[in-house]
This record gives structure tokens, sequence and C-alpha cells, in this order.
């Protein structure tokens, strides 16, 4: 072998030595620098003859190209070196939690009167509202249900001290009437009346308090006013409803015949669930019937042409069906170990 | 109601077990709340006499008995009951017997063999004595089963009834359905007018016959009102829920219950004169059978004699006319009131009673002869004594009208979705003693006369679809035109709010609208609440006027939890006096929205330094709310709120809430911890969204500026911001704040701001010498209006 490949060899070994970027370079210079090795035998080509010198030139030059080749594979494996120490000197815990705030929720009742409007929504209802402090013409009389009226004894009403002519409503029917008077008056005078489809939840108020009663609680009150809305369509709706709001078809719906002033026929509506802790057991959660004539008549719309259903049904009920809640004050009393479990 | 279903089935008996039952009447509007066995299955028990019974040879508690049980010999049984006795009748459980829990064999007891077990009524599941053996009458047959004795083989069925079918509140009624529904034949109690063996009689007068129409009286001499009352009648009562009391108040009860007529009986020589039924005169008062004086209202119909009022009509007898166990003569009362008449009055004065319930709901108008002739034949049967002639006081035209109501089957086909023809309609009807003439294609129905609730053609479209079935009314999904409705996208609802505060971490809550006054007082300097007249505790008396009271109560809450970060907020109704509220008049009833923060501004966590939420960051929530609306901060003084750490909302220059800390006051009154924050704005603010509109975007370079500016410390921020952008060129596209301090090289009383003024122009790359020349303006103003210095 000759010296020139015991150089390259030599230089090889060098490099691969040097434990850095400081003594990569040292070891460059002892080879390519000005007084390098190579760079000896570069100015020594002038000493041969020049027909040596070409030859002796060409072989120089390879040996040069081939320390070159590995000075530069020693610079890259020491740079991926350094790095490769970086990214091992930078690795975090990935498992510590991550930093910043968390985050709230809607209390359960609101998550079900939400999916209530959404669903409800998705068949042309629109969202009404009336005052909770209401007037005892919307909440009784206007619903058919007179003074001395033997329904008025299943309300135990609140009334404010010093005015017999308001009271805390007792349900969310009144808004019914509201929404028939309102819709009654924007379509007066018309050939034809469209069709209304309301729903209006809201909190309602009733003289009582245990643990499946609340002094307020929620309604959702549901109304649909039309030329030929029928009692089947009020099954229809109703049903439909139930199986999508608790997602699943294994669930019973029974209408059973029942009384309001305000409705006739009535119904209660009560579900039965096929599996799960409630199973077979009858559940109240609604009442509903198709709207009284009376009441058609104060809220301005004419029985004989038009019929229509309207429903009332308890929303904390629903809540307590859907997440298995047991006991109704938990949804007033605050407590964020209950409300955080809805997030 | 409760009954007995062995009652109703000597009624009507229909080949139905009891749950099929139950849910017949379930189905047909009488809902059955609750079906009870009378006793709790076991067999093998029989009525037994003890015929020996000596002391136990090895137990001094024991005791060794000969049982005459029926079985053709006597039966040795060791009985440790401390009554058993020779001669008694007992419950005797014969070796097979099968008790709730165990089963009867023949065993040794200290040595000696017994072959059956003497039972006490705990034993049988019967009640909860057990004392010592069940006591038996003495005639009960030896050897009978207890079961068939003593009817076990019963259900109670609690039906809750609404209040349009007051004909069922009776076994009669309730019969009459339940055969209407399945076309068996009803067994009507048989009721034979007794011949009257006296001519005693009081004459009745209907002083008001449009409130009493009808009135029948009669007098029953020589009565023993301490005759115990049979065992049979006792056991029905019973199961009804009814006590038994004494044997004449027993027939009263009985017969209500079986036909629906309530009945009354006064002690004959206590009364003077004719029975008049009239109004209350001025002062008169009543002493009532449950011992309470009231004044009747001028509109509470009274039974009273020609001296005195002696009872509230249909309502409840007097304390001083009423029988009593001494009691030889009797006048009975069996009338028909008016259901307006009789309507609220009971609740006014702060009771119910059976008859009041009855009579406001409507009773039979043409039951009362038949019903004091049934109480007469029980009474004589079981009292003795000898009665009077009926004397019926009635005003025909004063009974309820029974007139045709036009039924249109059409419309009935109509309004339920269901199709059956006009026999079949009519069928249904004369299945529950409506009667049907045919006009034309309508039908003309006549209720009878123990109806109340059929007046308008839907009452009887109701009668339809109950007698047809609501299970077999199809549910149709409903046909209707497609209209999209609208979705403003210049508005947001309720949920997106909601779902805002929830995201910034905010837990919903749903607080009662009613409070407390101190609360009210304090919190709101609301010294005139509105007040609930009825409120069911003293801390839920008033209505709140604010919400912020409410999330500091859940912040206590909680803290006794031992939580002590706490974000909570709610969306509900305030409630505030307003002469011209709409809709109501004379209230405001704004929806709100609040929230409250209080704890450290971040969960616990590593790496984040712990500090306590304060003002700003609550105002930052606020901001997030209505971004990107820019709302407006005035300092706002409020009863709620530290007076130096609170800041009225504006948008578009109106006020639409507060935000600030919970003032230190009221922080440790209520032993809210540290400084909790609260906002409470106007829904209807947070609801408005702007439509986003284009701007074009800029292609030149930006170019930023940082000034610090020192002021007077009690200058506003908001002031300074609004000084600097009044005198900006156009080139200045923003001025933002991003440091405020105090403290070394600034005086005290001082404060710098540091700001960085962003400028750009949608033309031309701008030149170092036009930005700061708008910098020296800006500078400038801001010297010359605010007496600001610019920070060497």
């Amino acid at each position: 072998m000759d010296k020139l490949d015991q150089l390259v060899q030599q230089a090889t070994a060098e490099f691969a030595g040097a434990a850095d970027g400081v003594q990569l370079e040292q070891a460059k210079a002892r080879f390519l620098g000005k007084t390098g090795v190579l760079t000896e035998q570069l100015k020594s080509l002038g000493k041969l003859a020049p027909e040596e010198r070409r030859a002796a030139g060409a072989e120089i030059n390879r040996a040069k190209d081939a320390i070159e080749a590995a000075l530069e594979a020693r610079r890259n494996a020491l740079r991926e070196a350094v790095l490769l120490a970086q990214l091992a000197a930078e690795a975090l815990d990935v498992t510590l939690p991550g930093r910043g705030t968390s985050v709230g929720g809607l209390h359960p009742v609101s998550r079900t009167l939400e999916r209530i409007e959404g669903l409800f929504r998705s068949i042309g209802f629109v969202v009404a509202d009336g005052p909770e402090i209401e007037t005892d013409w919307h909440n009784f009389t206007a619903l058919n249900t007179p003074e001395n009226h033997p329904a008025r004894s299943m309300h135990d009403t609140f009334y404010l001290e010093g005015n017999d002519e308001v009271l805390l409503r007792t349900h969310t029917s009144p808004v019914q009437v509201r929404a028939m008077l309102d819709h009654a008056a924007r379509h007066a005078g018309r050939e034809h009346m469209p069709e209304l489809r309301i729903i209006a939840p809201g909190r309602v108020y009733r003289v009582d308090s245990d643990a499946t009663h609340s002094p307020m609680f929620h309604q959702v009150e549901g109304l649909w006013i039309g030329e030929n809305v029928s009692f089947a369509d009020l099954k229809g709706v109703i049903a439909d409803f139930l199986r999508k709001f608790f997602e699943t078809e294994d669930l019973q719906v029974r209408f059973r015949p029942s009384f309001f002033p305000f409705t006739e026929p009535s119904a209660e509506i009560d579900v039965a669930f096929m599996s799960g802790a409630l199973k077979g057991r009858w559940l109240e959660i609604a009442g509903c019937g198709m709207v009284h004539p009376n009441v058609l008549r104060f809220g301005g719309i004419d029985p004989e042409r038009y019929t229509g259903f309207a429903f009332g049904m308890g929303p904390d009920r629903l809540t307590m069906l859907r997440y298995g809640v047991n006991d109704l004050r938990l949804f007033f009393e605050g407590d964020l170990r209950f409300l955080s479990q809805f997030r | 109601m409760q009954f007995s279903e062995q009652w109703l089935r000597s009624l009507v008996n229909p080949p139905l077990d009891s749950e099929a039952l139950g849910h017949l009447m379930t189905m047909a509007g009488l809902e059955v709340e609750e079906s009870a066995p009378v006793a709790p299955p076991f067999s093998g028990v029989v009525v037994a006499r003890i015929v020996e019974a000596e002391k136990h040879p090895n137990a001094d508690k024991l005791k060794l008995c000969k049982v005459d049980a029926g079985q053709g010999e006597l039966l040795q049984i060791v009985c440790g009951a401390p009554n058993a006795a020779v001669g008694m009748t007992v419950p005797c459980a014969i070796v097979g017997a099968k008790l709730p829990g165990f089963e009867i064999k023949a065993a040794k007891l200290r040595g000696v063999e017994s072959f059956g077990m003497l039972c006490s009524a705990r034993e049988l599941g019967l009640s909860e004595d057990h004392a010592g053996l069940m006591d038996l009458p003495a005639d009960a047959p030896v050897g009978m089963n207890l079961r068939e004795y003593l009817a076990l083989d019963d259900t109670l069925f609690t039906i809750k009834l609404t209040p349009n079918r007051s004909d069922c509140l009776s076994l009669l009624g309730v019969g009459r359905e339940v055969a209407a529904l399945t076309g068996q034949s009803l067994l009507v109690p048989e009721v034979v007018a007794v011949k009257p063996t006296l001519d005693d009689r009081r004459d009745i007068v209907l002083d008001v016959p449009a409130a009493c129409p009808r009135y029948c009286g009669r007098i029953v001499r020589g009565v023993d009102a301490k005759a115990p009352t049979p065992d049979w009648m006792k056991q029905r009562l019973q199961r009804c829920g009814v006590r038994s009391i004494s044997a004449l108040v027993d027939v009263t009860n009985y017969v209500m219950l079986e036909l629906g007529q309530p009945l009354h009986a006064f002690d004959n020589a206590r009364l003077s004169g004719a029975i008049h039924v009239r109004y209350p005169r001025e002062g008169e008062q009543v002493l009532l059978l449950n011992e309470q004086t009231i004044t009747p209202a001028a509109d509470t119909l009274l039974i009273a004699d020609e001296t005195r009022a002696l009872a509230l009509a249909g309502i409840m007898g007097g304390e001083e006319s009423g029988i009593t166990l001494d009691t030889t003569d009797m006048f009975l009362e069996s009338a028909f009131f008016a259901p307006d008449a009789i309507a609220g009055r009971a609740r006014s004065y702060g009771f119910v009673s059976d008859a009041s319930h009855r009579f406001e709901r409507g009773v039979d108008f043409e039951l009362a002869a038949s019903a004091i002739e049934r109480a007469t034949q029980l009474i004589l049967e079981i009292c003795g004594g000898a009665a009077g002639p009926v004397v019926e006081a009635v005003s025909k035209e004063h009974l309820p009208a029974r007139k045709a109501v036009r039924l249109r089957p059409a419309r009935a086909r109509r309004l339920l979705g269901i199709d059956p023809d006009n026999a079949a309609i009519v069928k249904l009807l004369n299945g529950v003693h409506l009667g049907v003439r045919h006009e034309g294609e309508d039908l003309l129905v006549v209720p009878p006369s123990f109806r109340f609730d059929i007046e308008i053609e839907e009452d009887l479209i109701e009668e339809i679809a109950r007698l047809y079935g609501y299970d077999n009314i199809p549910a149709l999904p409903p046909q209707g035109g497609l209209a999209m409705l609208d979705r403003s996208e210049s508005g947001r609802s309720v949920w997106d709010v909601r779902h805002l505060l929830a995201g910034r971490d905010y837990q919903e809550v749903v607080n009662y609208a009613f409070v407390e006054e101190a609360w009210e007082r304090d919190f709101c300097s609301n010294d005139t609440p509105i007040q609930l007249a009825n409120p069911i505790a003293s801390q839920m008396s008033v209505m709140r006027s604010s919400l912020i009271p409410g999330l500091a109560g859940n912040l206590v809450a909680n803290r006794k939890r031992q939580l002590s970060r706490v974000r909570v907020f709610e969306i509900g109704r305030c409630f505030e006096r307003k002469a011209d509220g709409e809709p109501v008049a004379g209230f405001h009833q704004p929806v709100r929205v609040a929230g409250l923060a209080a704890g450290s501004a971040l969960p616990e966590q590593w790496g984040a330094p712990t500090r306590n939420v304060d003002f700003y960051d609550v105002k930052g929530d606020v901001e997030a709310l209505f971004a990107p609306r820019a709302l407006k901060f005035e300092p706002v003084s409020e009863p709620a709120l530290h007076p130096g750490r609170a800041a009225a909302v504006l948008l578009e220059g109106r006020r639409i809430g507060v935000v600030g800390e919970i003032h230190p006051v009221w922080v440790q009154r209520y032993e809210l911890g540290v400084a909790p924050v609260v906002f409470e704005l106007d829904v209807d603010a947070a609801l408005l969204a702007d439509l986003p509109a284009y701007a074009e975007i800029s292609r030149q370079p930006a170019v930023t500026r940082d000034l610090a500016l020192v002021v007077e410390q009690a200058l506003p921020v908001a002031r300074v911001i609004e000084v600097l952008n009044e005198s900006a060129p156009a080139i200045v596209k923003g001025v933002e704040l991003f440091d405020v301090y105090h403290g070394k090289g600034i005086d005290p009383g001082k404060k710098s701001l540091a700001f960085r003024v962003l400028m750009q122009d949608t033309q031309r790359t701008l030149e170092d010498a036009e930005v700061d020349a708008a910098v020296t303006t800006i500078v400038q103003h801001a010297e010359t209006v605010l007496g600001a210095r610019l920070r060497g």
C-alpha cells in the first residue's frame, strides 16, 4: 500500500477519533490545512519531473477527495449526534397535565331543554316565552278554569301579597294563550291563518316540596293549531319525540285518559322502558290533549275551523330518567359536585 | 278513592284477574294509583279454638295447647303467646302451611311435640300487632280456611279520579263503568223502600232552591246507637280506608261509598221545628264536627232549624246537632246541593270532607230518595227503631238540566283521527247510559243524572275516545307543509350564551326565584320586595330582583362542601315593580344572565402561579361574551358591590348590567371567602350580534412604535385611550395598552402606561418620518389634554 492510501486511512481514523467539532477541525488542519500533510504533498509535486507530476497530482487529489469525504461524513455524524443529544435533553414528561383553565357546563335540565327544543325545531316548532308572574286570567280563566273550578285545587298556587290578579304561573300553559292571541292578531282578517306550532320551556311554581316535588320546577309546553290537527297526530308527535329523546326504540308509550280543563279529550302520557333499572314500570311524564274549544276562543281562534293539540311535559323528570338522577331537589341546590357531572 | 276489589266484584264480576281489571280501569281514565293485596300470600291457616292450655312441662313461658282446628282430632300445639287461653278462637297454621317466609312442620319444642302454630296478626302479615294471638270472633266457624273467613283474597284498589268523574266516587259508579267497558251486567244493590211505621215528620224548607233543589229527610226513632257495626260492613269500610265509628255513622258512610250519596245524621232531639236550607245570617256561627268554630261566609249554604244554624250544607255537620252514642231518635238527611253552591267553600275554611269533595264535583240528583231508603233499611237492621215517612222537598226547575248535546260524528272522527261509523259511535255512547237520538247526520245525546261532565260536543268526543280506547287510536306522523324556520344570523340564542360561559369555566345553576328578604335588602337595597302571600318558608318569601344573591348562596353552600374555587352562572328571570310593566302590568320581569367567580383564577395546577380571580378576569369574561362588540365600563356604586371595584357595563351607550367585586361588608356577613367577583347583565343585550362585514386587508408592511406615558394615578385608562385615538392620524390602526406600572422611577400618585401603536397604510410603505410625526402628534395631544408626560 502506498503512502497516500495510508494517509487516507490515517485521516479517516483521526476524524473518527474526534469527539466534537473542534477536535475534528484540528484533525482537518493536520491533513488539509496550509501546513497539512496533504498540502505538503501537493507542494512537493513541483520537485517531480513534469511527466510524473500529472499522474502523481491525480493520485494526491484523489486522496484529498477521499479525506474530504471522510471529513464531511464525520461532520454529519457529529451534527447528528449533537441534535440527538439536544433532543434528548429537551424531552418532556408528556404525562404531566395540560395547563390552563378547565371548562364549566350546562345545568342538566338545560341540556334536556336544549335537546327538546332542537327536536321540536326539526319539525317546525318555534320557541315561545311568557312571564312567570302571570295574570290569573292567563293562568286559569283563559285556560277554561274559572274561579271555584275543582281543577284549581289541583294547583297549589303561589299568590303575591296584596294583589289577587296575579300569581306565579303554575304551568307553562298560559304561554299557549299568549301565543294564540298574538298569532290570531297577526293574521286577523286574512283568508287563511297559517299553522301555529310553538314550544315553550320555562320555570313554573307550585306550593309543594318533597323528594319528588319542588316549589319551582320546569315545564315544556307544546302547541300545534291547524285546520286538520287530530289526536292521532298528537300521539304520533309525542311517540316520535320520546323515542328520539331517549334515543331508543326500546320504549313503550301509553296515552291514558285524564282530565285537564284546557284540553278535551285529555291524556296522561306514560312511558315504560323495556330494559334497565326501571324496566316495565309505567312512568308519568306529560299531560296532553286536544285544545278545548273555550281555550281556542279565549285565544281568538275559531274552534269550528281550527283544531289543535297541546302538551305539557316535565323536563326535570325527563332529565332524571335520562341520567338516572333520583332526587329532584339536587337540581336546585347548586352543588357543584352534582352539577359538574353533566359536562 | 280506595276500595275493595271484592266489593266491586259483588256488583260486577268480569272474567279478568286483578291486574287486568286494574289496567282496564286505568285505561278508561280511572287511574289505578295503587293496588295492594289485603294479605300476603299464605296457605294452610284455619280458624281454630283452644280447648286446653297448660303450662309446658319444660318451659315457663310456653303453653301446651290442645286445639280444635276442625281436623277430626285435637292438635297438640306448643304456643308462646301470653294471651293463649282456653276458649279463644284463633288462626292456626296446620302442618304443611306456608306462611310469609316459612313453612310449618311438626316439631319438638323443648321435648314436646307440636303439630302446628297459633298465629298473631303480624305472623300472617295482616297487621303489625304481635302482642299475642289474633283474637277471632267467638262465632268464627272452626276449621274454616282463614282466608275465606276474613275474605283475604282481596285487593285494595286506589284510583285517582279526575275532577270530571264524580260519578265514579262510589262502588256503584265504578261498577257501572266496569260493566260498560266489559259488557257485563251490573248488579245494582237492591233498595227496598222502608214502610213508615211512624207518622213523625219534619218539614223542610228550601230557602235557596237554586243551591239546594232537593232535600229528603226522615225521622227514625228508637235506634240503638250503641249497637255494634256488623263485621262485613266494618271490613268493607276499613278496606275503603274509612274508620268504623258507630253503627249510625258507619251506615251513612257505607251508603255514600256504595251509592255515592253523602248523608248526614242529626240527633232529632236536638232539632226544633222545620229544617231550612239557607244562607247564613249576620254573625252566625257554627261549631263543626271537627271542633272548628267558623263564621260562615255569605255564600256558604247552611242547614238550619227554626232556631239556629246546624251544619254547613254538603260540607260538614255541626257538633251540637250531631248524633252521639246516646242518640235514640235521629233525623236523616239525603240531599242534592248544586256543585256551584259547594265548590271551594270547604277549602276556604281550610279543610275538605268526603261530602264536599263529592258535592262540588256533582252527585246524582236523582239518588237522594233511594239512598235514604237504603240507609234506613240498614239502620233498622243494625240499630233497630221505627222509621217515619221520607219528606222530600224539591224544586224541579232548579235541578240540573240535562239538555241534549249535539254530536257531529264526522267532527269526532276528524278530531280523533279514527273512523268508527255512526252505529259504532251510538253503541259506545249507549254503553255508558247516554241516550242518543238521531237528527239528520247529527246525534243528539242526553247524559244521565249522574254525569256532570257532558255539556258540549267535545265532552262526547272524549267519551268516544275513551270508550274506543286511546290505545286503538293510531299514532300518525303529522303531515304539514315544509317551510324552513327563520334563523337570523344577527342574533344569538340563549344557548350560545350558556355554551360560551360554560366554555369559560362557569357551571350553570338553577336557583329558586323566591329568596330571603334579607338578601334583597342587603344586596339590592330593596326594602319593598315583591312578597309572596303564601311562601313555603321564610327564606323563600320574596321574589328576587337580582340573580347575584342566589349565586352568593351557591358560593356559601359549596364552600361548606370544601370547594373553594367556585365559578357559577345562572340565566333566569328577575322581578321588579313597574307600573306599566309588560306583559303583566305592575311588574318588570327581565331575563338576566349573572355569573360569580371566587377562589383561584385557574384550577390548581403545576407550573402556573396561584392567584385569586380578580375584577379584570371576570371583566374579560364579560367582554368575551359580547365580542366582537365593544363594551364600555364606568365606575358605579351598587349596594351589592365594592364601590371602588365595580363598573356599569354599557353597550352602545345603554347600561346593560354591572360587573364588580362583592362588597366586603357582605363578604364578611355572608362568609363568602375572598373577594368574589360577579357580573349581571340583561340577556337580551347578549343576544345581539353583528353580521360580519369584510374590510380590505392591507398588503403593506405594518410599523409599530411603543410609547410610555406617565399620567395621574386616578385617570381612567379608557380616557387615555380615547384621547390617544382622537388625535391619531389615519395611518394609526390601533393603540393597545400592554403595561401598567407604578413604583420605582414613577412619582407616587402617578402611573406609567405603555402603549403599542400600530401604523399601516393600505397603499404604500410608511416612511420613518411620518411614523415619527404620527407618534409625536399623539403624544403632544395627550400632554395637552391629559397632562401626560412621555416617559424617558
